[in-house]
């Protein structure tokens, strides 16, 4: 088995005329944390879309453990593969969105045990089982059969991260887990993301919360305009930037 | 002179009616649900252009032709080209697809106003489109369209009269038939109608109550 656990290669993503990913290649070993920050609208939500194909790129491919995502070879060609086997890559991949996207009509505990029941097939005890164990990681154990209007959205994203380690996936993605978040919830949702990757879980983080990447990222990436700017160490990144367009980045961040 | 016993009797008569009224709408109404969702779907969701145009092509048809001749063309047509339908069944089939096609336009708004991340979330977790629209966009299209489908349904009740006119057993049918025997006309028709009465009344009331509350879910 190789050590790298996720490959991005020269991914160009276009909607319509726009070129949002002007070819972005990047590697992730087995049990790193990647940091992707940027200004807004340079692409990190669809670079972290791609990588499960809710986005699909315009060119470029994407390897989850040495295994094209959405395609296959066929000879020297690419081709995209069914909805089927697309559905079972997405699975190993967990996703965590800014906007968390629980299903109202299920109270947490369904919410997370739906994904082990329907697209694993596991029985429904074990399940619940799961799902309750996840919710219990996610520090949830006493709100299980909440609905999602019943929350907070420290509470809603909490569910959401246990939905998605129900998947048992061999990566988490989370896009800006914590923008959509009033100040004070924060923490609570920052401290299970720590939790997550202090079991050495893979992870690829889009985020504005400089120290929190700081902490937690093996590597940090800076996007600007479709492009990886620089990448590097959280500590070159972010004390001894190369790039001018990362120093204007960060000062502004810092300024505010 | 008002005559009891024959009221009871003529009552009784009605009665079987509306059980064959009561299958028909159910029938029809889970027909017309499961193919409007599916239009709607196909609409909202599908990129293949073929199957958009077929969809269209449905619900135009089925929105510009009045009921009775598309149910004459669904009994007797089926029946030309060697299809014998029972008339409950015809009824069934033709109202179920004239909803669906009413039902496409309802659930289509419903669609739109559910955010797309509730799709992409379950699409994240794996489930193939087909799941995520069982699983997660089906219950919430249909509680959102809770009130239009409500009121559909008890447009359904009421117009599945239309399909005595292929001799489907309902409570018109019956009622037509006791009054060439009888000459009751205005008894036997106020029957009937107190009939459907009973019968949507308490839909309507449930209709409300559904309704109530999901205002309080969402
Ligand atoms: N489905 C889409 N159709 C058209 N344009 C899109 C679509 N999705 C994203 N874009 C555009 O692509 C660009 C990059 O968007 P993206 O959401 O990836 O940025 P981001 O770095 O995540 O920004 P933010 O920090 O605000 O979340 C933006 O200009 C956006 O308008
Ligand atoms: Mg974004």
């Amino acid at each position: 088995m190789s050590d790298i656990l996720l490959r991005i290669e020269d991914v160009i993503k276009s909607f319509d005329e726009l070129e949002v990913l002007k070819g972005i290649s990047l590697e992730l070993k087995r049990g790193e944390k990647i940091a992707i920050i940027g200004p807004s609208g340079s692409g990190k939500s669809t670079l972290l879309r791609t990588i499960n194909y809710l986005e699909i790129p315009t060119s470029g491919h994407i390897y989850l453990d040495g295994e094209l995502v959405g395609e296959k070879q066929v000879e020297e060609k690419f081709v995209r593969t069914s909805e089927k086997m697309l559905a079972r890559f997405r699975a190993q991949i967990g996703m965590v969105f800014q906007g968390f996207y629980l299903w109202p009509h299920l109270n947490a505990i369904e919410n997370v045990a739906i994904g082990p029941q329907k697209v694993r097939g596991i029985s429904k005890e074990k399940a619940f089982a799961l799902a309750e164990e996840m919710l219990a990681k996610v520090h949830l154990d006493h709100k299980i059969k909440e609905y999602p209007e019943r929350l907070s959205g420290g509470q809603q994203q909490r569910v959401a991260i246990a939905r998605a380690l129900a998947q048992e996936p061999k990566l988490m993605l989370f896009d800006e887990p914590t923008s959509a978040l009033d100040p004070e919830l924060v923490g609570e949702v920052l401290k299970v993301i720590h939790e997550l990757a202090d079991e050495g879980r893979s992870m690829v983080l889009v985020t504005h919360e400089i120290g929190f990447a700081r902490e937690v990222a093996d590597v940090v990436y800076f996007m600007d305009e479709g492009v990886i700017v620089e990448y590097g160490p959280p500590e070159q990144v972010f004390e001894k930037p190369r790039q001018t367009r990362t120093k204007a980045f960060l000062s502004q961040l810092f300024s505010h | 002179m008002f005559d009891l016993a024959q009221t009871i009797y003529f009552s009784k008569v009605l009665m079987i009616g509306a059980v064959m009224t009561v299958k028909i709408t159910f029938g029809a109404l889970i027909i017309a649900i499961i193919v409007g969702f599916i239009m709607a779907a196909i609409r909202t969701y599908s990129k293949i252009r073929l199957l958009e145009i077929m969809v269209n092509i449905y619900v135009e048809i089925f929105r510009g032709i009045p009921p009775l001749a598309q149910l004459f063309i669904i009994y007797f047509g089926l029946a030309y080209a060697g299809v014998k339908l029972e008339p409950a069944t015809a009824a069934v089939l033709g109202l179920g697809l004239i909803g669906g096609a009413m039902l496409t336009e309802v659930f289509r708004s419903g669609l739109n106003a559910l955010h797309f991340g509730q799709r992409e979330a379950a699409l994240a977790i794996g489930m193939t489109p087909m799941m995520a629209l069982r699983y997660i966009i089906f219950p919430q299209a249909t509680r959102i369209t809770l009130p239009p489908l409500g009121s559909y349904a008890i447009g359904l009740l009421k117009d599945t009269s239309i399909v005595s006119a292929i001799a489907a057993p309902e409570i018109m049918f019956y009622a037509r038939n006791l009054v060439t025997s009888t000459f009751q006309t205005t008894l036997i028709y106020i029957l009937a109608a107190l009939l459907y009465f009973i019968l949507s009344f308490p839909l309507a009331r449930v209709v409300d109550r559904l309704e109530r509350k999901q205002r309080a879910w969402t």
